[in-house]
Formats: C-alpha cells, sequence, structure tokens
C-alpha cells in the first residue's frame, strides 16, 4: 500500500539516526522518540514565537535539536562510555520522561494547548490524483525528502572519507587518535547527526501527526524494533526495514485492522529465529 | 421533676431544629473529592479546571446556606486514566479523607472502578466525564449517578441528526476499546433507525493511534456521505487533521463526531472542524445564564469551561443541596433527596434524576461547528441546531438493564 511509505519514510529517519548512533557509538538511546518530539514542536514553537514558517524550520529545527545532541553527548552521555551500556539507557529513558513532561507544561503554560496545530506550507497543500489513488502532496513530498536524505546519509558513511573517519574513530580509538584525528569531536558530531535527523523526521510528521508531547512514545518501539530487523547498526539495513515495515503495517490495517500494530513485532519474532543479527546484520565474530 | 425536664429539652432541640442540624453531618464538614486526570490526556477537558468548578460550587452553596451547614471543603486527586489507580485513589479519599462525594471521573474504565469502591464503601458517586451506559446499566447501583451525558445520548443525537440531514450513509471507524466499540455500538443503531445505512461496515482502529490515512482511502473508495469517527481526545485530532489532508469534505464526504470537546477544537483550529455535528449536553455560551456562569468560571480559573467542568459544578452544587434537603451527610438520606428530584440550573436543564437507573436526564443539544469566519467572539465555536428534550435524549427505561 502506497501510504505506507509515508510512515516508513518516517521509520527509516529514525532509525537511521538510531543505527548510525548505535553504530558508531553502541549507544541505545532511548531519547530518540523525544528528540523528534522536539523537532516537531521546535517547528510548532518557531512559527508561533518567530513567525517562521515551514521552510526556515526544516533547517533550524533539526540544527536546533542537533545542538542539543551535542550537549547531551558532551554534558552526560561522554561521561558513562566504558561502564555498562545499560546505563546509558537508563539515562536516556530518565531523560526522555523528563523532556515529555518539560514540553507539555511549556505548550500548556506558554500556548494554553497540550496538542497543537500545524499546516503544510501551501505550494504542498492539497492532493493530486495519482491515478491509482487520490493522495496529499506532502505525503509525497515527504517520502521524496526522506529518501534523498537516507541515501545521502549511506553514502557519506559507507563511501567517502568522511565516513571512513568516522568508522575508524569508532572501531579503534586509540589507532586513529595516533594518525591525529580529534575522535571525541567526531563522536560528538556523529551523535549530533543522528540527532538532527530524528529532528528532521520530526518536522516532517508535524504537519501530518498533531504536534503534542508524547507523539515520540509509540513511535519509538517501532522505531527500535526496525533497527533489530534490519540488523544493529546496519545504515542500509534500518532504511529498507524501515520503508518496508511502513508498507507491511499499512497492508495489515487494511487486510485485518487490530493486527497493524503487532505485525511488525511478529516480524520482529520470526527474522530473529532465522537470523539472529537481523537481515542485513553481520554475525557478530565478522565485526 | 425529671420527666419535665426531659421535655422542656426534647422541645428546645425540636425547636432548634435547623441550627442543630449542622451536628447532623458525620465530622461537622462535607468534604468532595474530585477524582479525574491531573497531568494526562484529559486534563484540559476536566482536570484543574474540574477542580475549580466543584470548588466555586461549594463556595455557592456555603454563601446560600451559612445557617446550617458545616464547611464544605473540596480536593482534587489524579487518578491517571487507569482503572486501578482510580480504585485506589477513590479508598483512600473516603477512608482516610473522610470523602462524601467523589465527583468527574473522566475515562469510562476509570470510573466502573471508582464507583465500585465508592459502592462498598457506601459513598456518593457522581460520574461527569465517564461515557459508558455500564454505568446506569448492567453495573449500576444505588450509590452511582451519571451525570452529563453517556455514550448512548451521543450517539442517539448525533446518528439521528446527521442521517436526517441527509447523511444517508456511513463509514464509521472507532477505537478498538470499551467506550469505542460501545459508542459504534450505538451509532450504528442510531443511523440505522433513522433510515441511514452502512456504506461499508465499521472498521476497529487501534488504539492509541496516529495514522489513519489507510481508513481515509477506504472512505474514498466506498464513498459514504458521511465519515463517522468516534475517536476521542488526542487520536480525533488526528483523525481530522488527516480527513482535511486528504480532502475528503471536498470530495463531498461529511464527518460525523461521536465524542466532542471544546478543546479538541481549539487543538486543531475551527475550521479543520467545521460543518461537523455534534452533541453536548451544554456550550457557554448557550444563553445569557450559561454566559453569566462562564464569565464567572474564566475570570476563576483564566479558561473558559468546558461542559465537563460545567458538569462538575453543576453535579456538585446537587449534592449538596440534597445535603440541605436531607439534613444529612449519610449517603442514605441524601441519596434519597436526590432520587426523583427535579431542577433546573444553568448547565442542566429540565433535569431530572431517575430513580430506577440513577440517570441524570436532560435536555442536550445537537450543534455544527462553526467556520472561524461565522465566530463573533472568541470560543464562540458551536451553531445550536436543535435541542433534545430530556426525556427523549437518553436511553429509554424501557431499554434499561439496571437491577439496583
Amino acid at each position: 500500500m502506497f501510504n505506507g511509505l509515508v510512515n516508513g519514510a518516517f521509520y527509516a529517519l529514525l532509525s537511521l539516526g538510531l543505527a548510525v548512533i548505535f553504530g558508531m557509538l553502541r549507544i541505545v538511546n532511548f531519547m530518540h522518540g523525544a528528540l523528534y518530539m522536539l523537532g516537531a514542536f521546535a517547528a510548532f514553537a518557531l512559527g508561533q514565537l518567530l513567525g517562521l514558517g515551514f521552510w526556515p524550520s526544516l533547517i533550524l529545527a533539526p540544527l536546533l535539536v542537533g545542538l542539543l545532541g551535542v550537549v547531551l553527548e558532551r554534558g552526560l552521555l561522554s561521561r558513562l562510555y566504558g561502564l555498562e551500556p545499560s546505563y546509558n539507557l537508563l539515562l536516556t529513558f530518565g531523560l526522555t520522561l523528563l523532556t515529555q513532561d518539560l514540553v507539555k507544561q511549556v505548550m500548556l503554560s506558554r500556548f494554553a494547548v497540550s496538542s497543537a496545530p500545524y499546516s503544510p506550507p501551501e505550494v504542498l497543500s492539497g492532493v493530486v490524483n495519482l491515478g491509482f489513488v487520490v493522495f496529499p502532496k506532502y505525503r509525497l513530498f515527504v517520502i521524496a525528502l526522506s529518501l534523498v536524505v537516507c541515501l545521502v546519509t549511506w553514502f557519506v558513511i559507507e563511501k567517502t572519507r568522511v565516513g571512513a573517519i568516522i568508522r575508524a574513530s569508532t572501531e579503534n580509538p586509540v589507532v586513529t587518535r595516533a594518525f591525529g584525528i580529534n575522535v571525541s569531536g567526531w563522536v560528538t558530531g556523529v551523535f549530533a547527526v543522528g540527532a538532527a535527523l530524528a529532528g528532521l523526521a520530526g518536522v516532517l510528521a508535524a504537519p501530518i501527526y498533531s504536534v503534542e508531547p508524547y507523539m515520540g512514545a509509540e513511535l519509538i518501539i517501532t522505531t527500535f524494533a526496525v533497527v533489530v530487523i534490519g540488523g544493529m547498526g546496519s545504515i542500509m539495513g534500518s532504511v529498507v526495514t524501515g520503508f518496508a515495515v511502513g508498507v507491511l503495517a499499512a497492508v495489515g490495517a487494511a487486510v485485518y485492522p487490530p493486527i497493524a500494530n503487532t505485525l511488525v513485532f511478529i516480524l520482529m519474532a520470526l527474522v530473529l529465529l532465522v537470523r539472529p543479527s537481523g537481515l542485513f546484520g553481520l554475525p557478530e565474530g565478522a565485526r | 421533676m425529671n420527666k419535665t425536664r426531659t421535655a422542656i429539652l426534647a422541645l428546645t432541640a425540636l425547636l432548634l431544629a435547623p441550627a442543630a442540624s449542622a451536628q447532623s453531618l458525620s465530622d461537622g464538614s462535607i468534604k468532595v473529592g474530585v477524582l479525574t486526570d491531573l497531568s494526562g490526556v484529559y486534563s484540559e477537558l476536566s482536570g484543574q479546571g474540574s477542580v475549580k468548578a466543584a470548588q466555586m460550587a461549594a463556595e455557592d452553596f456555603m454563601k446560600a446556606n451559612r445557617a446550617y451547614v458545616g464547611k464544605v471543603s473540596v480536593i482534587g486527586v489524579d487518578h491517571q486514566n487507569k482503572a486501578d489507580v482510580a480504585g485506589n485513589k477513590a479508598a483512600e479519599m473516603i477512608d482516610r479523607q473522610n470523602v462524601d462525594l467523589l465527583v468527574d471521573m473522566p475515562t469510562s474504565s476509570a470510573a466502573l472502578a471508582a464507583t465500585e469502591v465508592a459502592r462498598q464503601k457506601k459513598t456518593v458517586a457522581m460520574v461527569v466525564t465517564g461515557a459508558t451506559t455500564a454505568l446506569t446499566n448492567e453495573k449500576c447501583n444505588k450509590y452511582t449517578f451519571h451525570y452529563a451525558y453517556d455514550n448512548y445520548m451521543l450517539a442517539n443525537g448525533t446518528g439521528t441528526a446527521v442521517t436526517k440531514r441527509g447523511g444517508s450513509s456511513w463509514y464509521i471507524i472507532y477505537p478498538n476499546y470499551a467506550f469505542g466499540q460501545d459508542l459504534n455500538r450505538q451509532m450504528v443503531s442510531a443511523v440505522q433507525e433513522n433510515g441511514g445505512k452502512l456504506a461499508a461496515p465499521s472498521d476497529a482502529t487501534p488504539f492509541p493511534n496516529t495514522d489513519f490515512s489507510s481508513y481515509l482511502l477506504k472512505a474514498q473508495s466506498v464513498r459514504p456521505k458521511i465519515f463517522g469517527t468516534m475517536q476521542a481526545g488526542n487520536d480525533l485530532v488526528n483523525v481530522v487533521k488527516q480527513y482535511n489532508e486528504f480532502g475528503l469534505k471536498k470530495q463531498g464526504i461529511g464527518l460525523g463526531i461521536g465524542l466532542l470537546f471544546e478543546t479538541d477544537v481549539a487543538a486543531l483550529g475551527q475550521d479543520a472542524f467545521a460543518g461537523a455535528i455534534a452533541t453536548v449536553p451544554w456550550f457557554w455560551n448557550f444563553d445569557a445564564r450559561s454566559r453569566q456562569w462562564a464569565g464567572r468560571f474564566e475570570k476563576a480559573f483564566g479558561k473558559k469551561p468546558t461542559w465537563a467542568q460545567a458538569g462538575v459544578y453543576s453535579a456538585t452544587l446537587q449534592y449538596l443541596n440534597a445535603v440541605a434537603r436531607a439534613k444529612s451527610d449519610n449517603s442514605d438520606a441524601v441519596i434519597r433527596a436526590l432520587e426523583g428530584h427535579s431542577f433546573d440550573d444553568f448547565f442542566a436543564r429540565n433535569a431530572t434524576i431517575r430513580p430506577q437507573d440513577h440517570r441524570v436526564i436532560l435536555d442536550v443539544q445537537v450543534v455544527q461547528v462553526k467556520g472561524k469566519s461565522e465566530s463573533k467572539e472568541a470560543g464562540d465555536i458551536y451553531k445550536r441546531l436543535n435541542t433534545i428534550p430530556a426525556a427523549k435524549a437518553f436511553m429509554p427505561l424501557s431499554e434499561n438493564k439496571c437491577r439496583m
């Protein structure tokens, strides 16, 4: 089903960020859903306070979220490297709860609503008749832009010198540092980019879903499932699986609605039985 | 000699009866417990505003009845929309804080849990914001009263009005839990009773859910006159947003809404809802009496009241008035004063408390959401289409399954 691609686009963008952060930094970032929500909230707030429209927000909001990513990584997460992964899991989970409630307070006190409207830009409002289906223009734009962003991210990490440095920094920090490369700087950068991707997904989601403090909470669970199916840390895996899961859920919803939300977890269980490292993941030993 | 003294004392007691009845309150005071959602999805439409409304009712009552009651106080407690929390909090409020009345209770499951506790502890509960008809049917009990609205009243009002105005074919979606299933059943039968039909069988959607595009695409292909949504709160906001995004209105598919709150319209903007028909027990600019109270509330709380908050005020005041009539806060005495009582206040018009099932029946309003350009002032969102008289608005006793 065609409209599944839209949700697929959000899954792909989010799981891409998660995969980048996990693949490079080994951080299970439970805050990703909150970052997505902050992206949407930033777009809404920029519009309300500064009168900025959709296009400036599309650039500015992810930058702001990325900046917050820098603060988070430098200020909190970097202190936990070397400890068990469950520490950063707990930290990011706690931060999520804190962020959600903070945003709720701000929305209620500053904007007098807890769920806010946000409209797509004029050029992209309305529908187009694709022959087989009448579809909102804005959703087509979301699919296209997400595809481009996913491909660019994949290309940078897998095919360029920058990508090589990043991979080296995380694979073997000591040796990389010996080459005169600022490893911790790159690590911070990677986290910021992952956060910005979540922020971008948030801005894109704002005109489709209502902007509310808990909008990331549900999505993040599915996104984690997508990352696991695709293979923890595999970039291509999370993009392909993201889109595929979106389509699958839409088909599921059309055929048998109650199963739509469960389908992804059934798929996850099946994949883990057959290929424990995920569809695109490498077996543990090969890393 | 002793006999004379006793007689004189008895006579004095009789003469002083009105003043002395303050002592007949169990602990010299009445305590109202507003059991509500102070932090979650329903906190805007009830929450702190409901607590404020109950406080206003308490103050008004104390001013009007200075002669014979003790102090009325109000506490607000958060039940987080969870049945288990609601049950625990209800028990705690009654046992430890000596609450005499539980009021509000959004979320059907939470309302059912709390009223069950109130029944065991013989405390009066007035459900204002919970919607399920079970409260006055299979789950009815002597201590529970259902105020303001329920699923039958919503479906009956909106299904009838929309179908009679030309909405002859429907495609309905509903959230897949008790409230949604119940509301869908009631809506389907209201549509069919008025000569309408279903263009496709209703679909259950996951709850909660953010993306409704599959159902909207289905609506495009089955082409009903009316797309009916039984979603509530944030899910409703998402459905309506996407209904507009997919351009269904332009394709001639109208919108029928099961449960609509003022806060939903505020969240999405009036124009997104414009033309949609819903049934409400009350709205703030209904008439001069309503506006007058709403003005007081806005001054005290900073926002216009929702009908849930106005309902909490009305229910609290009616309970307190019953305490005054009964001259006691003993639950059984208050219930005797409530049963069969007819009244009319700014919120509940032509209201009667049915003794058979404790359903409080009142006139309800079928409204249509105005476009922004039709609004005369901030918050002017509803155009009244017609009033359904109390006797016709709620489930008739002949269909009622209550065994009290």
